[in-house]
């Protein structure tokens, strides 16, 4: 190990993801009385669930901290527990911080090296710090498909465009499409009426009648229905035009989003001939369900599957207990199946750490936890089905379509990837061959990549992998590299 | 009023706004051009993934501009 680590109480438990899943692990292992860091990207805690603005922000907006948001009392319970648990030092809660590259040592501790999220100038860099039992619960990401268009500004991930509203109290358009699949796309309407917006359209790839294909699933998550009921009273009130079957299948303007073509989809997402229209629009709000965060996992050799919706997951049994002894995942990275969930596995991941580490765990509880995560999980298989990536999606796609944004590799390139190997163009490969290795590492272009590259019959598991495997789990500077973890190949892309 | 500067123009924000909400809330879309085809580009993940945001703050290039806070007077580029 080398000298520079920073040594924490041998019982503690690091904690990385300051969302619904993280907190809800490291209320419960503070409650217990067990020692634990929690480490986080953000300035506050809430994760993408419960992103929030500050004080300041609050008073200067005359808005209220909570505005828009669900489940907000079980977050501010756990925000004064744990604020109350810093203060007796029982938790060390690092906000602003990221981990870029993680490892084990020869004596098995997973070794974390951290950089500040916003870096300052001459700001120290935070030391690396060495620990036995780890909880990653990292989260996900909005996940996207190209279309003609998508790289002008004014077309957003709907997850970013929440994330402003909440974070920020910025409406990113007030004449939105807010387009893909899920019911994640309502609540990102609801926000952007509240914030002003007119004319409101919704998209849908499918049909909201695909959540009958499960009935039994969809009721298993009551909440949910709940929120439905009010998004259909707020979209009422605020005219929201909801489309289903539909998709912008292009975005148009100079220089920023100015319009939009629209067109009906069938079943498998190829367009109907003679169905598309062009609409004004300043907005593309645009969604596809979410990417699980694997970088960490996956680096440390976590096995992993594919799960229902066709991300790739951490392969974790009930209680969040993953192929790694000593590593728990918890959260987005084991299934995405909405926040709620995300709160059970944080708790069982925890009620696992200190059971593993000989602390007595009340058996009912955990059972109680397991049906609440069965029903959560059949919930998710149901909202999966009913929301898939059309099949065709990529029909929509012209040759001089950007497939990956930061490195400006178009569809036409890609196609032109020899499918056998003698026959590769030199250039055309270097070309495609930069698709995924742009400074976001391909979380953005990823997915859309590995389905344009799928071969029949080829092994996801191993196509997804390749693509999410990073050299760095965040691109750092050159300075923070040279504390080089020892098994990491630095191939100098991390570098800004 | 708290400002900042974008080239030279003040930009107005409230506390506790991001560089990138600011800029967006004054109307200003895009702040960036591209390497190859010189498009522009400006907020797309909107939380720290895609890397489509950077810009210059007070010297310190590549900032993600959806993460950086706005501050009173800081020196903002394009990049
Ligand atoms: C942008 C966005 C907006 C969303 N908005 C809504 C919404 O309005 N309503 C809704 O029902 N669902 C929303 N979702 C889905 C919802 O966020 C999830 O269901 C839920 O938050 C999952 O909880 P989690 O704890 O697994 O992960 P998250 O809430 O995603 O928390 C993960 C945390 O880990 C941190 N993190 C990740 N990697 C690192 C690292 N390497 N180092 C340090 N920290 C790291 C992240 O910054 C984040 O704070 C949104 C998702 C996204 C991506
Ligand atoms: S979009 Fe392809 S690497 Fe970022």
């Amino acid at each position: 190990m080398s000298t520079d680590l920073e040594s924490i109480s041998s019982s503690s438990i690091v904690i990385v993801g300051a969302g619904p899943a993280g907190l809800a692990a490291a209320s419960t292992l503070t409650a217990a009385g067990r020692p634990c860091v929690l480490i986080d990207m953000s300035v506050r805690p809430g994760g993408q669930f419960w992103r929030h603005p500050g004080t300041d922000l609050v008073l200067a907006s005359k808005t209220k901290e909570n505005q828009g948001h669900h489940h907000w009392s079980a977050f501010t319970q756990m925000r004064s527990q744990l604020e109350d648990a810093a203060r007796s030092g029982l938790l060390d809660y690092r906000p602003g911080q990221q981990v870029w590259a993680i490892e084990q040592d020869a004596d098995k501790h997973f070794l974390l090296y951290l950089t500040e999220s916003v870096r300052s100038q001459g700001a120290p860099r935070p030391a690396p710090v060495a620990v036995s039992t780890l909880i990653l619960a990292t989260g996900a990401y909005d996940r996207q498909l190209p279309f003609p268009g998508w790289t002008l500004p004014g077309v957003m991930a709907a997850g970013g465009v929440q994330a402003l509203l909440k974070s920020s109290r910025v409406p990113a358009g007030l004449r939105p499409v807010v387009a893909g699949t899920g019911p994640f796309l309502m609540p990102v309407a609801a926000g952007l009426a509240r914030a002003g917006a007119e004319h409101i359209q919704v998209c849908d790839a499918n049909s909201l009648t695909g959540w009958a294909r499960d009935p039994w699933g969809a009721v298993q998550a009551p909440s949910k229905g709940l929120e439905g009921v009010e998004y259909a009273g707020s979209f009422l009130r605020h005219r929201v035009r909801m489309r289903m079957r539909t998709a912008v299948v292009a975005a148009m303007g100079d220089g920023r989003v100015e319009a939009v073509r629209l067109a009906r989809l069938t079943r498998d997402g190829s367009v109907i001939q003679g169905s598309e229209w062009e609409i004004p629009a300043d907005l593309v709000a645009t969604g596809w369900g979410f990417t699980p965060s694997l970088e960490l996992p996956l680096a440390l050799g976590t096995a992993t599957r594919v799960d229902t919706d066709g991300s790739l997951i951490v392969d974790a049994d009930p209680d969040g207990r993953t192929s790694v002894p000593g590593l728990l995942a918890a959260g987005e990275i084991v299934g995405v199946a909405g926040a709620v969930q995300a709160l059970t596995q944080g708790e069982l991941a925890a009620l696992a750490a200190l059971s593993d580490s000989g602390a007595s765990v009340s058996a009912s509880r955990r059972r109680k936890l397991h049906s609440r995560s069965r029903r959560g999980a059949r919930f998710a298989r149901a909202m999966n089905k009913a929301a898939p990536v059309p099949q065709n999606w990529s029909s929509w796609l012209t040759d001089e379509t950007i497939v990956c944004r930061c490195e400006e590799v178009t569809h036409g390139v890609l196609k032109q990837m020899p499918t056998d190997l003698d026959a590769q163009e030199p250039r055309t490969l270097r070309v495609a061959g930069r698709a995924g290795m742009g400074m976001c590492q391909g979380r953005v272009c990823g997915f859309a990549v590995s389905c344009l590259g799928h071969r029949e019959g080829g092994d996801r598991v191993a196509e997804l992998t390749s693509l999410g495997r990073r050299p760095v789990a965040a691109p750092v500077p050159l300075a923070e590299i040279a504390q080089t973890p020892s098994q990491l190949q630095i191939s100098g892309t991390g570098a800004q | 009023m708290t400002e900042f500067i974008l080239d030279g123009k003040p930009i107005p924000f409230l506390p506790g706004q991001t560089i990138g909400a600011a800029l967006m809330s004054a109307g200003v879309t895009s702040w960036r051009t591209t390497r190859v085809e010189e498009m522009p580009r400006g907020m797309f993940c909107g939380i720290g993934i895609c890397f489509d945001c950077l810009i210059t703050v007070n010297g310190v290039p590549d900032q993600r501009a959806c993460l950086t806070l706005a501050e009173e007077g800081a020196d903002v580029h394009r990049s």
